[in-house]
């Protein structure tokens, strides 16, 4: 149940978006433009429920008057804009950001989108040659910024490096770390206001990190799960789902989701309950949840292993 | 939000003692102060608490002068009294090349190895480094001498032919600039207050005919740490011009003038001055960019060493004109001199009554605050700049909205570069349409050239717009050693390079502009036939990838590719062909630059782009070097 504020109406505004006219409210993005077209359009940076960073730079449009693309997810329509998604600029540059991504990221985990996209537009990550032998443990932390060592190019960088694994709930597979910011604005102002983790270093050397890269439980994080819940490619996983797929027991197809209000408090958030073979092996929240915004706290998220401690399972 | 301290290793003395230094004592225990019971019966934070983030990067510049690094303890420290994340700390001193956040030697030497140096034989004294010093980048522990070396992007010191800075942390912290550098000095710049540095750029005008010189005009003739030696040459008279005409007139000379700005966008400078004076939103914000980053670009530093107070002069009025009470000049960490000049001249003007409380007895307040960058390239894009001075990492913003609507602490906010600003006070001096009618319809008033490279004098040169290439080449002294022409970079590193077919162009913006190329900050870095302009390539290649924010995809990994695959084209080892690896960089130059989110992607590729048409790309080291991959 929730209350309905009746807005003032919003003046609405005309584009054209490959040809056709289209009038959305004023504040929209190109993004909502193009969805309510029904207009394919890849992302991969943008969340529902996060402020726009636009970084990713997939979901760019050609803007008639504009030097450059602009980015769709952050960019507002303004009267008349004339916006082409299907141009020559744009799918190079979708390819190409795809391309770049995928040769230098392991996006195996990335969901089907990313495949489906990489396959429309053409990407092909190999052609860069063989990717460079992954870092050391530590090795991408310690890059200081301004300064790396010049590659004669017969190896192709990759972010490539061990998972991060030094707690109970949840690890960090940053192999997988397309540098979105989500876990960022999720840990920050966006979500949680806890600030565990931010961006550091600089370039291709950029990383998510705590201070100095200590483990987490030496950082401010509180397990609230909000990073896993906005990762977009498994860099950041339960440790549960991890310890499954490195087992080879996950499986998607056997799992059952059941959605449930979290028992702890009185706030009421949801829970969906991933399920396979009557163990729970993860938690998440709809984003689209008046409560949560998909959203939750350590209890909600991890504080499940009491349900398990069946009197048959021991 | 909720801060996390405490570390096992907490500051020391030193450190606590170096944040002071910026921040002063600290209150209470709340803000990293020793605990009293006193404290239990209060409570601080919240938004007046976390609004001091904007001092991080001063006080991370104190510990790293006074310790040589920034360690957990300190960030810890500094987090406490600042109200800031760890974490966010830590993301913002390992952004900068200047700050390190591991154990370091007290002496740090950076020798730069960028294009002008390049072309004079910077790997020589790079090698002569190692053999005294040991391998770039390791540790005192390995030599035992304290010193460390490492090679440097553009110092701002091109026209010597080489040039170093030292990093000297220590209770007497030192940054010494050597330029020319010779290895042999370093011993003697560690020893304190023995004066060594830069032997000032040359502004050969300035001792033959000064009669065309009006942004140089100062130079040589006034000393620049005077306050009076200004005034009685003229100073301030153009601040009281602009008091006169009110902000209304003084757009209307800047508009009149067709001034556009000198960082390198070439924006026109009266609007981007009239859109933030009429914003109603209050309150404003006026920014001096003297980062002044781009390779091969030492003018605003010769400016602001020979005549800070026309800087300090014209900034006022900018101000005045936009209504601000507040104006920063952002300079970058390796302009020592710079920097202690101008801080000098803030002082002074503020004794006199030219800055403060009633500037000129006019009725209008107006402050100066000098902020040090720390060793980023990006921190001179203008968006990137406001998030330095918040101290955030200088990651550029998206634009829209543009900084007329939202730049500054989200403000409005007008930010130009050094050389703009000495321009307006020529506009004001000869009046905007006098102005207009130097240099050509379109591009007006006169133009500083950074020279560099394979000519007689290298130095700085002031023309008026429609000069050509040869001319200015010529004015220089032509090529050194009866050498022939091979190229000109022109631009710097985010510029271009146009060959010997381009030297009768005049150097305009609308004529460069026709064959692909612009003028950018000036730089015109001259390259004979003994230079492997491929090896020019490669360290540029080096630089964006070093220089790179990192934040958005084209550009974070389009600078690696380009990287990479000029590593392959140097040492003739092409991925598939070479018809492979360019309609490869193709595709790599196109997304960076149609869909990078700031100007450093948008032109990283522009060097080789301009190479590669011009045939100027081959295997490097060897005797043909340059000559070509076809
Ligand atoms: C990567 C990058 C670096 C820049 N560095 C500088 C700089 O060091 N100094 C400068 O004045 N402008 C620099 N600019 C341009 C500024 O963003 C901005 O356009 C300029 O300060 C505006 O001043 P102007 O209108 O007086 O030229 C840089 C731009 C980019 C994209
Ligand atoms: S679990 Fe919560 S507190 Fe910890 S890093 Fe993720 S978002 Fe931040
Ligand atoms: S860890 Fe995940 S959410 Fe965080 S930046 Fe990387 S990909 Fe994005
Ligand atoms: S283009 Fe490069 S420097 Fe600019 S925002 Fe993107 S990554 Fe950062
Ligand atoms: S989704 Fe728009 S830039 Fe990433
Ligand atoms: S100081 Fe060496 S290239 Fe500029």
């Amino acid at each position: 149940m929730s209350a309905v504020f009746v807005e003032a109406p919003k003046r609405l505004v005309d584009v054209t978006i490959d040809g056709a006219t289209v009038r959305v409210p004023e504040g929209s993005t190109l993004l909502d433009a193009c969805r309510q077209q029904g207009i394919d359009t890849p992302t991969l940076c943008f969340l529902e429920n996060l402020t726009p960073v636009n970084v990713c730079r997939v979901c760019v449009v050609e803007v008639e008057g504009s030097r450059t693309l602009v980015p769709s997810c952050s960019r507002k329509v303004e009267p008349g804009m004339a916006v082409h998604t299907d141009s020559d600029r744009v799918r190079t540059s979708r390819r190409m950001v795809l391309e770049f991504l995928a040769s230098t990221v392991d996006v195996s985990l990335a969901g089907p989108d990313v495949g489906r996209w990489m396959a429309e537009y053409g990407a092909d990550p190999a052609r860069y040659g063989d990717p460079a032998p992954p870092h050391q443990a530590g090795q991408r932390d310690a890059a200081r910024p301004g300064e790396h060592p010049v590659p004669d190019g017969s190896a192709a960088a990759t972010v490539a490096q061990p998972v991060k694994y030094d707690n109970d709930s949840y690890v960090r597979d940053y192999s997988r770390c397309i540098l979105c910011y989500k876990c960022v604005e999720a840990c920050g102002p966006d979500a949680q206001n806890t600030f565990a983790i931010a961006v550091a270093g600089r370039g291709f050397d950029a990383r998510i990190s705590t201070e100095f890269d200590v483990t987490l439980p030496d950082s401010a994080c509180v397990y609230c799960g909000n990073c896993i819940g906005v990762c977009p490619t498994g860099a950041l996983m339960f440790a549960s789902e991890y310890r499954m797929r490195r087992d080879g027991t996950w499986d998607d197809d056997g799992q059952t989701v059941t959605t449930t209000v979290c028992p702890y408090c009185g706030v009421g958030c949801n829970l969906e309950l991933h399920v396979q073979d009557n163990q729970i092996v993860k938690v998440t929240s709809p984003l689209d949840h008046d409560v949560t915004s998909g959203h939750l706290c350590v209890k909600g998220r991890f504080g499940f292993e009491f349900v398990q401690r069946r009197a048959d399972a021991g | 939000m909720d801060l996390r301290l405490g570390v096992p290793a907490p500051a020391t003395e030193q450190e606590r003692a170096a944040v002071a230094s910026v921040l002063g004592p600290a209150a209470s225990g709340w803000d990293g102060g020793d605990r009293t019971p006193a404290d239990g019966h209060m409570a601080v934070g919240g938004r007046a608490a976390r609004e001091q983030r904007h001092l991080l990067l001063p006080v991370l510049h104190a510990v790293q002068e006074r310790i040589g690094w920034i360690s957990p303890g300190a960030v810890d420290h500094i987090c406490a009294r600042l109200t800031i994340p760890p974490a966010e700390a830590y993301g913002v001193a390992s952004f900068y090349a200047l700050f390190r956040t591991e154990p370091s030697p007290v002496a740090v030497v950076h020798v730069c190895d960028d294009v002008a140096c390049r072309a004079d034989g910077a790997e020589r004294t790079c090698q002569e480094m190692e053999r005294r010093f040991g391998p770039e980048g390791q540790g005192a522990a390995a030599n035992g001498s304290g010193v460390t070396w490492q090679r440097s992007p553009c110092l701002g010191q091109c026209d010597h032919g080489s040039a170093a800075l030292i990093q000297h942390a220590g209770a007497d912290p030192a940054r010494v600039v050597l330029a020319p550098f010779d290895p042999e000095q370093v011993r003697a710049a560690l020893v304190p207050g023995t004066g060594v540095g830069s032997g000032g750029t040359a502004v050969p005008q300035a001792a033959a005919d000064r009669s065309g010189l009006r942004l140089l005009r100062r130079v040589g003739q006034v000393e620049p740490g005077s306050i009076d030696a200004y005034r009685s040459a003229g100073g301030y008279e153009m601040l009281r011009r602009a008091v006169t005409a009110g902000p209304q007139g003084v757009l209307r000379e800047l508009k009149d003038a067709k001034l556009v700005g000198r960082g390198g966008a070439a924006f026109p400078t009266g609007v981007k001055w009239e859109a933030v004076a009429t914003n109603p939103v209050r309150e404003h914000f006026v920014v001096c960019n003297a980062d002044e980053s781009e390779p091969g670009t030492f003018k605003d530093r010769v400016l602001m060493e020979q005549d800070p107070f026309a800087l300090i002069e014209a900034l006022t009025i900018m101000g005045y004109t936009c209504g601000a009470r507040r104006g920063y000049i952002y300079i970058r960490g390796e302009y020592p001199i710079a920097e202690s000049r101008l801080v000098e001249a803030v002082r002074q003007a503020t004794d006199r009554g030219l800055l403060g409380a009633d500037v000129l007895g006019e009725g209008f307040a107006f402050d100066i605050e000098v902020r040090r960058g720390a060793g980023a390239y990006i921190a001179g894009e203008e968006t990137a700049l406001f998030n330095s001075i918040e101290g955030k990492r200088a990651e550029p913003r998206n634009k829209p909205p543009f900084p007329a609507a939202s730049g500054l602490f989200g403000k409005p906010t007008a930010i130009n570069n050094v050389e703009t600003l000495l321009c307006v006070l020529e506009v004001l001096r000869i009046g905007g349409p006098a102005f207009a009618a130097i240099g050509t319809a379109n591009s007006t008033g006169t133009r500083l050239f950074c020279l560099s490279g394979a000519v007689r004098q290298p130095g700085l040169y002031e023309h008026d717009f429609g000069v050509t290439l040869r001319e200015v080449i010529e004015a220089a002294g032509g090529l050194r050693d009866g050498r022939s022409l091979r190229a000109v970079l022109l631009g710097g590193a985010a510029g271009s390079f146009v060959g010997p077919d381009a030297l009768d162009v005049p150097l305009t913006m609308e004529d460069l502009r026709v064959i692909g190329a612009t003028l950018g900050s000036g730089v015109v870095v001259v390259i004979d036939d003994t230079v492997d302009v491929t090896d020019l390539l490669v360290r540029i290649a080096r630089f964006f990838r070093d220089e790179s924010c990192g934040q958005c995809v084209p550009c974070r990994v389009g600078t690696v590719r380009q990287e990479e695959l000029l590593g392959r084209l140097a040492r003739g080892a092409p991925l598939g062909s070479v018809q492979r690896e360019i309609e490869l960089f193709a595709d790599i130059a196109a997304v960076t630059r149609d869909a990078s989110i700031c100007g450093l992607g948008q032109t990283a590729v522009s060097a080789l782009s301009s190479a590669l048409s011009l045939n100027l790309v081959g295997a490097s080291g060897q005797a043909d070097g340059g000559r070509g991959l076809a």
